[in-house]
């Protein structure tokens, strides 16, 4: 693996790879008083991150340490980035600087691509911690630890991913990833909020979430931005709420062993009730423990598996 | 400039067609046609079986001048014309400042007639400041010496149903036409590509054809009422197309231009994400670009134009967001018209005389420009050798701007050389001087 940048074209083999590696990784950490663990020693990690993110850039600085790589973080708004460089000369200076590895958020879908299309000939590597509407393939994969600890092997089962289809990169990777691992993937989502062609996507599309609870392992809820609110996607947040909302009522129509995964951050009362967030089906904070990991495991595929193998 | 010299243009096929004849031009006509015609004083030519057409005339150009002298200029813009077959240019309005004055016109205008390579017609704006609020001046600009024809706000839609009414209305008394970008643009907020399967995909914002067709067919309604020609700026869907022929049909004084880029590419080439693809309109699907070129053959869609728009490398080597819709095409569209019309069978060289020069120059109101290849007839033509290929290289390309589409790219039929009212512009690859 030479750059993360979609689940997309993502073969089993390969997510398997890495998840396995994650869980490796987690059992080697579990218990211990000193997390850190000396593989990318010497390694320089940038994050580059041109939205407001807490959870993400977080879990990759931790992953980075506890890999014991540097780690730098860049935040759009405190670095040359607010005077207007280009984010092609912000690459390149943090190529030329000596990044191993750059991880960038940016609300451009294709960002990472062009950063990764830029620093091919650095040989740095690119991380897609989230661009635009496309992707977010370290969520992906992360939600795919989730679901694999609490469910076992994923091929077979069914996920519903329920919300804000139509703008979410979460939902993209998810598609993508939890497709190519073998499980089958719904939709729920008004129609506004349905990308165009999804009916060609490798998914079923359901506008009833009662109808879709009782079939599925476990349920996606996607955060619905404050944006898409007042844009006239749907009525009002009650009505959203009312259709598309897990409540407590709600939970009780899934199977008793069906997970609840969100990708954080929640608005609770909004698309999940506070006590379904709360309660032991969900695995929200699993989530984020597992995105550290996952992140350890996709920095060590990236940086530091060749030199093992060879 | 240096004196006219009489030319004889040796074994050339007026039209494609027929045996090879012979082209006597003097003093910036066409003097004789036929089998070993006298060249006298004449300097002659071999050409060696080359496709006579006159001289195309392209709608849609975007030359930059005033404002981005970076991108492309006037001399620079007009070499690239000249040497992708071009006599007349019409030069888009959105300039900086905004040609929607008499001043801006005419010093455009002079600066085409300085240069000297291509007769460049500017474009005047339809509203002050292409603001789509209140009407520029279109009669003085009509009456000034730019002699302005053509009026467009292109780069962004006239969409207040009123303003185009009386845009429209208007424009009866001076004989133009108002040439529409439609494009509604409360379906188009934030807008990134075609909405479709590969946008969808790609997380980028969807531009949808209905944005496109709601606008034309509104125009058109307005139109008919109104009995005003109006002129569709690069059509880009198939349901426009189906549009236009009922609005023909109907009687509508409608006219319609379709790019290169639209006959050629499609969302296919979004994969990637680079900005050299990005476009305004979006390049659609495989469907829409079948659906264009049938158009194009059965005239629904009466002529090509290029919407060539230069632009900088740092507004084109970025995140696709933030870079700018356009894509050169004045050096490249005789051959992507030969790619997508001439060698499926779609249009012999007939009509390509039509979409790429008489059809536009009757719209845009050019008596001396697409005029049949005849003796007594203005030398104003384009040589091409049908049966050349070249490979489109951004960096040799005339204009200042590199943003083709088509780096790369093997393409078909080459332009030999341009003659502008009986005076050479452009022969062989390189432009008079």
């Amino acid at each position: 693996m030479r750059h993360l940048l979609a689940t997309e074209g993502m073969d089993a083999a390969t997510a398997t790879a890495v998840l396995d590696t994650a869980d490796q990784l987690k059992a080697t950490l579990l218990g211990r008083e000193v997390r850190k663990l000396p593989t990318l020693r010497g390694r320089t990690v940038v994050t580059v991150f041109y939205e407001a993110s807490t959870r993400t850039r977080v879990s990759f600085e931790i992953a980075g340490k506890w890999m014991s790589a540097d780690v730098v973080n860049v935040s759009a708004s405190g670095s040359s980035v607010g005077k207007g460089e280009s984010l092609r000369d912000t690459a390149l200076t943090l190529a030329a600087a000596g990044a191993d590895c750059v991880i960038v958020r940016h609300p451009a879908s294709g960002a990472a691509h062009r950063l990764a299309g830029w620093l091919t000939e650095a040989g740095t590597s690119v991380v897609n911690a989230g661009d635009g509407m496309h992707e977010h393939p370290t969520q992906a994969l992360l939600d795919a630890a989730t679901l694999r600890e609490r469910l076992g092997a994923l091929d077979g089962r069914r996920v519903a991913i329920v919300g804000d289809v139509l703008h979410s990169r979460v939902a993209r990777s998810n598609v993508h990833l939890l497709t190519a691992l073998g499980a089958e993937v719904v939709l729920v989502a008004p129609p506004t909020l349905l990308p165009s062609g999804v009916d060609r996507w490798p998914v079923t599309v359901s506008h009833s979430l009662d109808a879709v609870l009782p079939t599925v392992d476990a349920v996606m809820m996607l955060r619905v931005q404050a944006e898409r609110m007042h844009g006239g996607y749907f009525p009002s947040a009650r009505e959203y709420s009312i259709a598309y909302g897990l409540s407590e009522a709600r939970l009780g129509l899934l199977p008793e062993h069906a997970v609840v995964l969100h990708p954080g951050p929640m608005l609770r009362g909004m698309e999940i009730a506070s006590a379904v967030a709360d309660s032991p089906r969900a695995a929200i904070t699993e989530q984020v423990a597992n995105g550290v990991h996952v992140r350890m495991a996709v920095l060590y595929h990236l940086l530091a598996h060749e030199e093992e193998m060879a | 400039m240096t004196p006219l010299v009489p030319l004889l243009l040796r074994g050339v096929r007026p039209y494609g067609e027929g045996d090879p004849v012979d082209i006597l031009v003097r003093d910036g006509l066409v003097a004789a046609i036929g089998a070993d015609v006298d060249d006298g004083d004449a300097r002659v030519l071999e050409l060696a079986g080359a496709v006579v057409l006159p001289g195309f005339v392209d709608l849609h150009t975007h030359l930059r001048e005033p404002g981005r002298e970076d991108t492309e200029t006037i001399a620079t813009g007009s070499a690239a014309a000249a040497l992708g077959g071009y006599t007349a240019v019409f030069a888009m309005a959105n300039t900086d400042p905004v040609a929607d004055n008499a001043v801006v016109v005419e010093h455009v205008w002079r600066r085409g007639r300085e240069v000297g390579l291509v007769d460049v017609h500017p474009v005047g704006a339809v509203t002050v400041g292409l603001a789509g609020e209140k009407l520029a001046e279109l009669g003085t600009m009509a009456n000034s010496l730019a002699r302005v024809r053509v009026f467009s706000d292109d780069g962004r839609c006239v969409h207040d149903p009123l303003l185009m009414r009386r845009a429209l209305e208007y424009s009866t008394a001076l004989d133009a036409v108002v040439a529409q970008h439609a494009e509604e643009p409360r379906l188009t907020v934030g807008a990134q590509a075609h909405e479709g399967e590969a946008a969808a995909r790609l997380g980028l914002a969807g531009w949808p054809a209905v944005a496109e067709e709601s606008i034309v067919a509104r125009d058109c309604l307005l139109a008919h009422h109104t009995g005003a020609r109006l002129h569709v700026c690069h059509v880009s869907t198939a349901g426009t197309a189906e549009i236009l022929r009922q609005a023909k049909e109907r009687g509508t004084r409608v006219s319609a231009e379709v790019t290169p880029h639209h006959l050629l590419l499609d969302d296919g080439r979004l994969a990637g994400y680079d900005p050299v693809n990005k476009v305004n309109p979006p390049l659609r699907t495989a469907a829409d670009t079948a659906a264009l070129r049938e158009a194009l053959a059965a005239g629904v869609l009466d002529c090509v134009a290029t919407d060539h728009a230069p632009h900088a490398p740092q507004d084109k080597d970025c995140e696709w967001a933030s870079a700018r819709p356009g894509m050169l095409g004045l050096q490249t569209a005789l051959s992507v018209v030969v790619s997508t019309m001439v060698q499926p069978g779609l249009l012999d060289w007939r009509g390509v005389a039509r979409v790429m020069s008489e059809r536009p120059a009757e719209i845009g109101g050019l008596a001396d420009q697409g005029r049949p290849i005849e003796v007594g007839e203005p030398a104003t033509l384009t040589l091409v050798d049908a049966s050349a290929t070249w490979t489109v290289r951004g960096a040799e390309l005339a204009s200042i701007a590199h943003n083709t589409p088509y780096e790369g790219m093997e393409l078909p039929g080459r332009v030999v050389m341009t003659l502008l009212r009986g005076r050479i512009t452009a022969y062989e690859g390189e432009v008079a001087t």
